[in-house]
C-alpha cells in the first residue's frame, strides 16, 4: 500500500493539463475576449515601439482617430461595417449548413455587375423609379444564380463546393473585365460612374442607406435562422445529413434553397455597392470583403448579432491601421497587415480558452497539507 | 506565463518579419554589371522658388492606387518625398493615402485629406480622375487645389481648382529605343542575327493611348538607328500582373523577339528576359539589380518638378496650369544609367545627342516622314494618309471619346503629342508594329 503511493508520486505530473469546459457563464466568456483584445493592444503597442519608434499612446490615438477623428470617418466606418456585415450575413446560412461557400466575393461582384448592366443599357431610357427596382431584382437574381450553380452540382453530383464556389469568383471577375472592355474598348479596364439608377441619398450622403439595409437584414437573418422551420432544417442538415434524411428532410432541396438565399443576399450587397455607392463596377468593387466575411461569420459563430460586433471590429482595425500608416508617413501596408494579424491571432486564440480551461498541477505543499 | 511567452514570441516573429521586409529594399551591389553613367541633361530649367516660404499649417496630400510595392506608385511616392524635402516641408506636412481604389473611396479619401487641412491634393491613377473632380466640386473644397496625373478632362471640365499633368515620356521612350536599336545593331554586327531578324517584343497593359504612344515612340527610337527593326506587341489587360507579363514576355521570346520592353508595372517581363538571356528595356526605374545581364536602360517620369511647382503655386495663390506637361527641359523625362553588359559609350553618346535635339526641337519623335501608316475600314479610321503612306492629318480624341475624333493634331509634318492636352492621345497603329492580341 505504502509502496504504491510512492510509485504514483514519482510520475511527474505536467504543470497543467487542458480540460474541456462543460459550460461557461456568458460574462466569463466576454471577460476572456476583452482580455484578449487588451493583450493584443499591448502586443501591438510593443511592436510599434520597436519597429516604428513611436509611443504606444501615439499608435492607439492614431488608430482611434482613424475612426472617430471626423464625422466623415465615423460615417465611412459605419458604411464599411454595414457592407461587410451584409456579406457576412449572406454567407452565414450556407455555413450553418456546413456548405463551405468561398464564393461570396464573386456572388457580390455579379450582383454589382447586374446592377451596372441595367444602368448601362436602360439608364436614360426608363425613369430611375422603374430602373432601380429592376436593378434590385436582377442583382438578387444574379447573386442567387452564381451561388445556385455550385449548389445544384453539390446536391446532385456531390461536387466539392469549396473549389467550385472559389472558381466562380474568377469567372465573375473575368466577366466584369470582359464586359468593360466591350463598353470602353480604348480604356484601362475601368468604367466611369454612371448617372442613372443611383439610390437616393439620405442626410446628404450615401452612408446611411447601407446602414439601414444592414440593420434590417440582420434582423431578418436572425429570425430566419432561429425561429423559422427552414432555419431549423439548415441546422439539422449542418449537424448531419443522414439525420436530416432520416427525419424526412429533403436535403437536396434544403441545400439549393439555402444557397439561393445566400447568393441573393450577396447580390443585395452588390446592389448596395453599385447603386448606392460606386455607381460603377470594376474588379476592385468587392475588394476582398467576400473573403473577410467568411472570417467574420466564423468568428461570430454564425450568430447574426455577434456578427455586428465582429464586422465592426474588423472594419475598425482596417480603417484604424490605415490611418496609422498615414500618420507615420509609411507608404506600404506591411505593418498594418501585421497589426491586423496580431489582433486576429489573439482573438481566435482566446476562443481556445473559452472552450477549454487549463488545470494547473496542485503544488506539493498543498499535497502535503492534505 | 504561457500567454506571456506567446505574446513575446509573436511579437518577435512579427518584428523580425518587418525588419526582414524592410531590408529587402536596400539591396547591395549590382552583381557583375558595371554602370555606364548617363549624364543629366545639361539645360534643365530650375524655376526660382526662393520667394516661397512654407506656412506652418501647409499640407500636401498624395493619393496612390497601390503602395511602394508597385513600381508605378513608388515613383510618385519617392518624388513626393523628394519634393517635400527640397521645398522644406516637414514630415507631417506630406500626407499619403495608399491603396486607394478607383472607386467612390477615392472621393472620400480626397475629402478626408481636405478635412485634415491639405491645401493641395494629388492622385496618381487614371481612374481616380472622376472622383477627384467630384471632390474638387464638393462643398468645403473651394480653397483646395486638386491635381491628377494622366487625366484628360481638366481642360474641358471648367473647374478652377482641378488640374491635369503628364510628361512627354514618349521622348524618354524614344531615347530608350535608341539604346535598344544599338543593341540590335551590335547583334547584327556580331553575326548573331541577320538584319531582317531584328525583331523586338513589347508587353503592354491595355490598348490605351498612353501605351500606344509609348510603344510607338520606343519603336521609332530603335528604328532611327536600326532601319530594319520590326516589333510585336502582346497585351495583358492589367497594369500589374506578374504572371501575365512574364508569360507574355516568354511567348514573345519564343516567337523570335531578340529584345523586350514593357509598359506594365511588375517585374514579370524583366525577370523572364534575365532567365532567357534576352536584353530588356525597362520602365519606371532601373532593374539592373535583378537583371544584371540583360538590363539595358529605363526611362521614367520624375514627378519632383511638378510637385514642387504645385506646392509653390498653391502657396503663392497663383493658378496651376490646367494641363501641365513635363519635358526633358523641366527635368521630368529622365533615363537611368546604362548597363555595360548591353550598351557601350557609343550608346550613351547617341542618347545624349538625340536628347539635346529633342529638347531644342530639332528632332521630333512623331515626325510623319519617319513612319508609314496603313488605313483600312477598321484600322486608323481617323487618319488621312497620302499615296506614300505618310500621315498628313489625324483627328485625335483630345476632348472626349467621340468616334470621329475632335482635334486635328498633325501640323507641319509632325504629330503634335501632348500639346493639346498633357495626357497622350497618339493612338495610330503604324507599319512595322504587329499587335498579337488587342482584346485588352
Amino acid at each position: 500500500m505504502n509502496n504504491e503511493a510512492v510509485k504514483v508520486k514519482s510520475v511527474r505530473e505536467p504543470l497543467f493539463h487542458v480540460v474541456k469546459r462543460t459550460e461557461i457563464v456568458w460574462w466569463k466568456a466576454w471577460l476572456i475576449r476583452a482580455a484578449a483584445i487588451v493583450a493584443a493592444l499591448v502586443a501591438t503597442g510593443l511592436l510599434s515601439f520597436i519597429v516604428l519608434k513611436k509611443s504606444p499612446f501615439f499608435v492607439y490615438s492614431s488608430i482611434f482617430s482613424g475612426i472617430f477623428g471626423s464625422s466623415r470617418r465615423i460615417l465611412m466606418f459605419l458604411r464599411s461595417t454595414a457592407i461587410l456585415l451584409l456579406i457576412s450575413l449572406a454567407v452565414t446560412p450556407a455555413f450553418k449548413m456546413r456548405f463551405w461557400n468561398t464564393g461570396a466575393e464573386g456572388q457580390v461582384l455579379v450582383g454589382a455587375f447586374a446592377s451596372v448592366f441595367c444602368m448601362y443599357y436602360l439608364g436614360g431610357k426608363v425613369p430611375d423609379g422603374i430602373l432601380i427596382p429592376i436593378m434590385f431584382v436582377v442583382s438578387l437574381a444574379a447573386g442567387a444564380v452564381w451561388a445556385g450553380i455550385p449548389a445544384v452540382f453539390r446536391a446532385k453530383w456531390k461536387t466539392n463546393e469549396t473549389l467550385f464556389t472559389l472558381m466562380m469568383n474568377y469567372i465573375a471577375i473575368q466577366l466584369v473585365l470582359y464586359t468593360i472592355k466591350i463598353w470602353r474598348p480604348t480604356g484601362t479596364g475601368k468604367l466611369e460612374a454612371l448617372p442613372y439608377g443611383n439610390l437616393p441619398q439620405i442626410a446628404g450622403g450615401d452612408f446611411w442607406l447601407s446602414v439601414i439595409v444592414a440593420v434590417i437584414v440582420t434582423a431578418l437573418v436572425y429570425v430566419y435562422l432561429k425561429y423559422s422551420k427552414q432555419g431549423y432544417e439548415i441546422s439539422v442538415v449542418g449537424e448531419s445529413e443522414n439525420t436530416a434524411r432520416y427525419i424526412g428532410i429533403d436535403v437536396k432541396k434544403v441545400i439549393i434553397r439555402t444557397l439561393l438565399i445566400s447568393g441573393a443576399l450577396c447580390g443585395l450587397a452588390g446592389f448596395m455597392l453599385a447603386a448606392g455607392i460606386d455607381h460603377t463596377v470594376s474588379d476592385e468593387t468587392v475588394g476582398g470583403m467576400g473573403f473577410t466575411a467568411i472570417l467574420v461569420s466564423w468568428l461570430a459563430k454564425f450568430d447574426p448579432i455577434a456578427m455586428v460586433f465582429v464586422s465592426a471590429l474588423v472594419t475598425f482595425l482596417q480603417q484604424g491601421t490605415g490611418q496609422l500608416m498615414t500618420d507615420c508617413g509609411i507608404a506600404n501596408s506591411f505593418f498594418s497587415d501585421i497589426v491586423i494579424g496580431i489582433m486576429f491571432f489573439f482573438i481566435i486564440g482566446c476562443e481556445f480558452f473559452i472552450t477549454y480551461k487549463l488545470k494547473f498541477r496542485k503544488s506539493d505543499k498543498k499535497e502535503k497539507d492534505k | 506565463m504561457k500567454k506571456l511567452v506567446t505574446v513575446a514570441l509573436s511579437a518577435v516573429l512579427a518584428a523580425s518579419t518587418v525588419v526582414g521586409l524592410s531590408s529587402c529594399g536596400e539591396g547591395g551591389g549590382t552583381g557583375d554589371a558595371v554602370l555606364l553613367p548617363l549624364p543629366a541633361y545639361e539645360n534643365i530649367e530650375e524655376p526660382d522658388y526662393s520667394d516661397v516660404t512654407i506656412p506652418e499649417d501647409f499640407k500636401f496630400g498624395l493619393i496612390c492606387l497601390h503602395d511602394e510595392a508597385s513600381t508605378y506608385d513608388k515613383n510618385f511616392i519617392d518624388a513626393a518625398r523628394k519634393a517635400a524635402q527640397e521645398m522644406g516641408l516637414s514630415d507631417s506636412q506630406l500626407v499619403m493615402r495608399t491603396n486607394i481604389p478607383e472607386l467612390a473611396e477615392c472621393r472620400e479619401a480626397a475629402l478626408d485629406l481636405v478635412d485634415q487641412g491639405c491645401d493641395v491634393i494629388f492622385a496618381d491613377s487614371f481612374g481616380h480622375e472622376q472622383w477627384m473632380l467630384e471632390a474638387a466640386k464638393a462643398e468645403g473644397s473651394e480653397n483646395v487645389e486638386f491635381c491628377h496625373a494622366t487625366g484628360t478632362t481638366a481642360h474641358t471640365a471648367n473647374q478652377d481648382n482641378f488640374h491635369n499633368a503628364f510628361a512627354s515620356i514618349y521622348e524618354g521612350r524614344y531615347l530608350a529605343g535608341i539604346a535598344a536599336g544599338m543593341e540590335l545593331n551590335q547583334m547584327i554586327e556580331d553575326g548573331e542575327i541577320t538584319a531582317s531578324e531584328a525583331k523586338m517584343g513589347y508587353v503592354g497593359a491595355y490598348t490605351y493611348a498612353e501605351v500606344i504612344s509609348g510603344y510607338t515612340s520606343f519603336y521609332l527610337g530603335a528604328k532611327s538607328v536600326c532601319p530594319t527593326v520590326t516589333m510585336e506587341v502582346q497585351f495583358t489587360g492589367s497594369w500589374y500582373d506578374v504572371t501575365a507579363e512574364r508569360t507574355a514576355a516568354e511567348s514573345l521570346i519564343s516567337r523570335g523577339c531578340k529584345l523586350i520592353s514593357q509598359h506594365a508595372d511588375s517585374m514579370g517581363a524583366p525577370t523572364a528576359c534575365e532567365e532567357a538571356g534576352v536584353p530588356n528595356v525597362s520602365y519606371n526605374g532601373s532593374t539592373i539589380e535583378a537583371c544584371p545581364e540583360t538590363f539595358i536602360v529605363s526611362s521614367r517620369i520624375d514627378w519632383t518638378p511638378y510637385f514642387k511647382y504645385i506646392i509653390a503655386q498653391t502657396i503663392r495663390g497663383e493658378e496651376i496650369a490646367d494641363d501641365w506637361t513635363g519635358t526633358i527641359a523641366t527635368g521630368s523625362v529622365v533615363l537611368t544609367d546604362l548597363n555595360s553588359n548591353t550598351a557601350t559609350q557609343e550608346t550613351v553618346d547617341a542618347i545624349v545627342a538625340a536628347r539635346t535635339q529633342l529638347a531644342n526641337g530639332t528632332l521630333n519623335v512623331f515626325d510623319t516622314s519617319k513612319f508609314t501608316v496603313t488605313k483600312t475600314d477598321t484600322l486608323n479610321t481617323r487618319a488621312t494618309v497620302d499615296e506614300n503612306g505618310r500621315l498628313t492629318a489625324y483627328m485625335a480624341q483630345v476632348d472626349g471619346m467621340d468616334a470621329a475624333g475632335d482635334t486635328q493634331v498633325v501640323e507641319n509634318g509632325v504629330f503634335e503629342e501632348s500639346t493639346f492636352r498633357s495626357a497622350p492621345y497618339f493612338d495610330v497603329q503604324i507599319d512595322g508594329i504587329t499587335l498579337l492580341n488587342s482584346a485588352f
